[in-house]
């Protein structure tokens, strides 16, 4: 144990790189997967098909085989993206289709007559998406959008499988170093992650609150 | 095409639409023959490369692979629903000796990445006559999903109509009674879309357990592009692999759902399988 606490800004940096990679993939996967929404329920046809096909695709396969292809096969396709980049592209494409579903969800429960009002003064389906629709359905989606954050804080936890010094590969770490403290160790760490989870609940919880309108 | 979002287009909107789609159809396309090129650039697109999955000794190990990987996450699933009932029971005690401890492994469950506990059951349990690799799988993956199935079985008790358990407690039955007769009966219908959807996210998991040497078909595919460098193509099949098994899946819970619940809205669970909880 007191390995860990000589060595506690090793604990702090593997956190720092946690919440960087959470940081970098979630506002990406946060503005693609909105973007990726507006795809599937707009009026282009093609644009529907191909986001409905990505959707699909990426909630389908294990976030660890994306890690695989993103780690593992692109740099025989002569790709050579650094670690930190790398895991940030397999986490954003992972999370990006789940953010879409949940973006979606939110449109569909926005009433009909928001959309049919919109359209009767002449609004176009852009206009109608960003002056009326997304600004009801992404207060309507807090609560599950904030569930994928936690989901994707839990997941950069993959990127210690293919190398990165996250907290959860500095865990494995300690604990094959420390023999006698192990569950001590699991414990802090898990608290570590506790702590994120219930940041990004409160977070959440208070965004709900502040713009929560009458409907 | 309209719906409640855009009308009908008039001609102008129509042809606005047709550059739409041919520039989306060109990106796709240009992105497909940048790939082919790529591929056919750096030697991807060999034979020699894919032989591999057509050559039947590999194929049996791969299928046997994915029958390890299936068979983990089936007894996972299996073991979270009676770890998950549990808790959930406990969850909904009404005495806070009770209800507290439940709610504590809960949350704590939840927060932490699954990886992280296979790591620690691995390293402390694990080894000369410990738990084998399987099985560390198994019990991080039980532990986590049991965990989700916990908050999915008290949102499903708690959407079955309060005049049931009321009626129930008006002719006299006790709260077991009420709970084993009356609620969860009803409940089951509503929480096994919400249970399928959970074995997707078990399936998906499983996967991890390539992290601590368990079996399974990653391992068998990363035996097979160490032999054979073929690194691209193998992720391109097992991606395919789980594509499939788990589109088959969300069909299954979608045919449930319907045939069940009819028009009722899906359940609701604060981060449930469907938001991608996990993995």
């Amino acid at each position: 144990m007191d390995d860990v606490f000589s060595h506690f800004d090793l604990v702090l940096r593997a956190f720092g790189q946690t919440l960087a990679l959470f940081a970098v993939s979630g506002v990406l996967s946060l503005l693609l997967g909105t973007l990726l929404a507006g795809c599937r329920v707009g009026p282009v046809p093609v644009l529907r098909r191909a986001a409905g096909a990505y959707v699909n695709v990426l909630r389908n396969t294990p976030l660890l085989i994306i890690f695989v292809f993103v780690m593992v096969a692109l740099p025989q396709l002569d790709v050579h993206l650094g670690f930190f980049t790398a895991g940030c592209l397999a986490l954003t494409a992972y999370t990006t289709a789940f953010v879409c579903e949940a973006v979606r969800s939110g449109i569909n429960s926005i009433g009909l007559g928001q959309a049919e009002a919109a359209r009767a003064i002449g609004l176009t389906f852009g206009q109608t998406m960003r002056q009326v629709i997304l600004p009801q359905a992404l207060r309507a989606v807090v609560p599950p959008l904030a569930s994928v954050m936690i989901a994707l804080a839990k997941n950069t936890s993959v990127a210690a499988v293919f190398g990165i010094m996250e907290a959860t590969a500095r865990m494995r770490y300690f604990v094959n170093n420390d023999v006698s403290a192990r569950t001590t160790i699991f414990l802090l760490f898990a608290l570590g992650y506790v702590v994120v989870v219930e940041l990004i609940s409160a977070g959440a919880f208070g965004l709900e609150r502040r713009w929560k309108v009458a409907r | 095409m309209s719906s409640v979002l855009f009308d009908t287009a008039g001609p102008r909107t129509r042809a606005r639409q047709k550059v739409y789609s041919a520039v989306t159809l060109l990106v796709i396309v240009g992105l497909l023959a940048f790939v082919v090129v790529r591929f056919n650039a750096s030697g991807q697109l060999d034979y020699a490369k894919w032989e591999p999955f057509v050559t039947p000794d590999y194929v049996v190990a791969l299928l046997q692979g994915l029958l390890e990987t299936v068979e983990a996450a089936i007894s996972s699933v299996l073991l979270a629903i009676v770890f998950g009932l549990v808790l959930g029971l406990g969850k909904m005690s009404d005495h806070r000796l009770v209800s507290a401890p439940a709610w504590v492994v809960v949350e704590f469950f939840r927060a932490v990445p699954v990886l992280m506990l296979m790591f620690f059951l691995f390293a402390t349990y694990g080894g000369d006559g410990g738990l084998s690799p399987y099985w560390c799988v198994v019990i991080s993956l039980t532990l986590y999903n049991g965990s989700v199935l916990a908050e999915v079985f008290r949102a499903g008790v708690d959407a079955v109509p309060h005049g049931q358990a009321e009626a129930g407690y008006a002719i006299g039955l006790r709260k077991s009674q009420v709970m084993g007769t009356l609620l969860l009966p009803q409940a089951v219908k509503i929480m096994l879309p919400a249970i399928i959807s959970q074995c997707v996210v078990a399936l998906k998991d499983t996967t991890l357990g390539y992290a601590i040497l368990a079996g399974g078909i990653v391992m068998v595919g990363k035996g097979i592009y160490l032999e054979f460098q073929n690194q691209v193509q193998t992720a391109v099949v097992l991606a395919a692999v789980f594509i499939a098994l788990n589109m088959t899946l969300s069909w299954l819970a979608t045919r449930v759902q319907r045939r069940l619940t009819g028009d009722r809205p899906v359940l609701q669970v604060r981060g449930d399988a469907n938001s991608g909880t996990a993995v």
